[in-house]
């Protein structure tokens, strides 16, 4: 480096805190070295955000959050906007993409028990980011204004209808209007396009904030920083994340943008689930499709929110439906405390654990499917099944948790 | 462990093949070649003079069909029957309300009409009118049933009627030819294969581009795969 250049560095470092916040986040913060195949995602989730920010910004120049000239303007961006077809492609698939990122990402926190102590509270601000995410997605279904966007949101909207008491007052007031219309797609609009990126970029940052506060977990679920080097005060298997990591995530990078570009170029409706078929019909207020079904990252709740059939303690089954659709939710929150085994990762979990965690997996993709058929009884039975082996999963991980057989934790990370 | 993994996997994904049939009539298989431009050229000049009367495609510009091989004087003496400009929208000759009036309902607009309903389906849809006198327009189609649109191509391919035969319990409908059209049942077939072709080049006319963009992107990416690949373990050759 010349001398002129550590000037410059230096004029900054007297004003901002450059080298030494560089240190801490890259250079400095020591991760362990046994992340595998599952530790990709964190760093992917960042890379599919930042493509959603960059390519919103671009359609947000040509969309028209208006119900008479939305859908016409998507196709304007499709045909007319030089490369539009690509940005808007790789705005859809990256939507679904976040999903599937951010899910196996909470996955390999399921595994090597990453909501454990002392990184509660990384996990909770993870569950806040994966609530702004489902907004987002929600909010973001609904410009397009095709038939699925309109009734996929009309099915969600009717849930606020559901609450006692204030349900219809809440509904009419959240939409602006009796039914969805053009008043609620310029407040979706809005809430899409300002307050949920906000909202996401700033629980992005406190998240990353969290993390290097409490230090990365890892496949084995012990903690590298309780075995220091007693000169250095590095921990003995922790790698500086700069170089090691950033050129292993540009690796993961590659290797994602491979499966990213070969959906946007040649299969960008995937099969209809990441671009539904109905949803190249322009929003029809009068004409109720035959079959709603919302986008397949919501498959498994709404699957939970028609599994309940019954009113019973007084209560509209409808009523019931959201509440386990919100709590299939909500219940990952829980997970630090429900967990109470003295093992944090699978590797030396017992089999019970992994048993229930495979059942847990079964159920989330059977209910997943589910939720994109047409309801008949025996899919119904099946989503009650199922949705009761989901909610088991946590609801009896306190007991099944602490009577598991696990194996002892190793002092040092292993392969 | 892995074999586990690879149980687990095609246990989720069996329901998924198993269930994926919808109910309804079989569709027959429309064969779909969007980089054939004389038979996209032949499909926009039967979509022009056939569909364009009610529907419009109103999100696709004449000029757009230098996609499939023609410049703006073509276009001008082939496409344009309403006397528009070459930069304007494929709108119908319709007026606003007349189609509720004449038919009931409202024509759709077919600038994406393949997307939604798929090749397969129109290419059977466009096959499948018989007469029918008991519906309005009098005719009626196997895979919509008492569609308001008449058969607008019958001048082409004759009059169909519908044969019901009951075969192992089970009703069988087809149709069968009682009075021939302008064209042999093969012709239409093509006739018919052509417009089919054109729509789904009007579902998306960056679809050919976009592939072709697409394998670009891919030789870079799976050099940068090697490339990033080697740095990777260039640095990690020190970690155990």
């Amino acid at each position: 480096m010349s001398k002129q250049n550590n000037s410059f560095l230096e004029w900054i470092d007297k004003r901002f805190p450059l080298i030494s916040t560089w240190k801490e986040h890259f250079t400095e913060y020591y991760a362990p070295k046994n992340f595998n195949f599952w530790y990709f995602f964190g760093s992917l989730a960042l890379l599919v955000l930042v493509n959603q920010l960059i390519t919103g910004i671009f359609l947000t120049m040509s969309y028209k959050p208006d119900a008479s000239l939305a859908f016409a303007s998507v196709e304007y961006i499709m045909r007319d906007v030089e490369f539009g077809w690509l940005i808007r492609y790789m705005h859809s698939t990256g939507a679904s993409m976040f999903f599937v990122v951010v899910y196996l990402h909470m996955f390999r926190g399921m595994m090597y028990g990453s909501y454990r102590k002392p990184r509660e509270l990384l996990w909770l601000i993870g569950m806040a980011i994966f609530f702004v995410l489902m907004s987002l997605a929600f909010t973001g279904y609904i410009l397009p204004w095709g038939q699925m966007s309109y009734w996929g949101a009309q099915v969600i909207v009717s849930m606020f209808e559901a609450i006692p008491f204030i349900g219809e007052t809440l509904h009419n007031w959240i939409l602006g209007d009796f039914m969805l219309s053009d008043a609620a797609l310029n407040r979706f609009f809005a809430y899409h396009v300002v307050t949920l990126p906000v909202l996401i970029v700033v629980l992005v940052f406190v998240h990353i904030i969290a993390l290097h506060e409490v230090g990365s977990n890892n496949p084995d679920g012990i903690e590298i920083k309780e075995n220091k080097n007693p000169q250095t005060k590095i921990p003995v298997d922790g790698i500086p994340f700069h170089p090691y990591y950033t050129v292993k995530d540009i690796f993961g990078v590659v290797v994602f943008l491979i499966v990213f570009c070969g959906i946007i170029f040649f299969a960008p409706e995937m099969g209809g689930y990441f671009l539904e078929h109905n949803n190249f019909i322009p929003a029809d207020t009068l004409k109720t499709p035959d079959h709603i079904a919302p986008v397949w990252y919501f498959t498994p709740y709404y699957s939970m929110l028609r599994a309940v059939t019954v009113n019973f303690l007084w209560i509209d089954a409808k009523l019931w439906g959201v509440f386990l659709m919100v709590a299939g939710v909500a219940i990952f929150c829980f997970l630090p405390w429900l967990d109470r085994s003295p093992a944090k990762s699978i590797r030396y979990k017992g089999p019970i654990f992994k048993f229930a965690l495979a059942l847990f997996v079964i159920s989330f993709f059977v209910l997943g499917w589910l939720g994109t058929q047409q309801p008949t009884p025996l899919y119904t039975l099946l989503a009650q099944v199922f949705s009761v082996i989901y909610f088991a999963f946590f609801i009896l991980m306190p007991w099944y948790s602490k009577i598991d057989k696990t194996k002892p934790e190793p002092k040092r990370v292993t392969k | 462990m892995n074999k586990t993994k690879i149980f687990l996997i095609i246990l989720c994904m069996a329901p998924m093949s198993l269930f994926a049939a919808e109910p309804g009539m079989p569709l027959d298989k429309a064969p779909v070649d969007t980089t054939d431009n004389e038979s996209l050229q032949r499909g926009a000049e039967a979509f022009v003079n056939y569909c364009l009367t009610c529907h419009g495609a109103s999100f696709m510009r004449y000029n757009r069909h230098r996609d499939i091989g023609l410049n703006e004087a073509e276009v001008a003496e082939k496409l344009i029957l309403t006397g528009q400009k070459p930069g304007d929208l494929m709108l119908t000759a319709m007026r606003k309300n007349e189609g509720e009036e004449w038919l009931g309902v409202e024509p759709p607009d077919l600038s994406v009409i393949a997307r939604a309903k798929g090749a397969d389906w129109l290419y059977t849809y466009l096959r499948a009118f018989y007469r029918d006198e008991t519906t309005v327009p009098g005719w009626n189609n196997l895979v919509f049933d008492r569609v308001a649109m008449p058969h607008v191509l019958y001048e082409l391919q004759g009059e169909q009627k519908l044969v019901v035969k009951t075969a192992g319990g089970k009703e069988v409908k087809s149709l069968e030819l009682v009075k021939p059209g302008l064209m042999t049942a093969s012709e239409y077939d093509q006739f018919v294969a052509d417009l089919v072709n054109y729509m789904v080049y009007l579902g998306e006319p960056a679809a050919n581009d976009r592939k072709r963009l697409g394998i670009m992107v891919m030789i870079f990416l799976l050099g940068m795969l090697g490339l990033t690949y080697v740095l990777y373990r260039e640095y990690w050759k020190d970690i155990h």
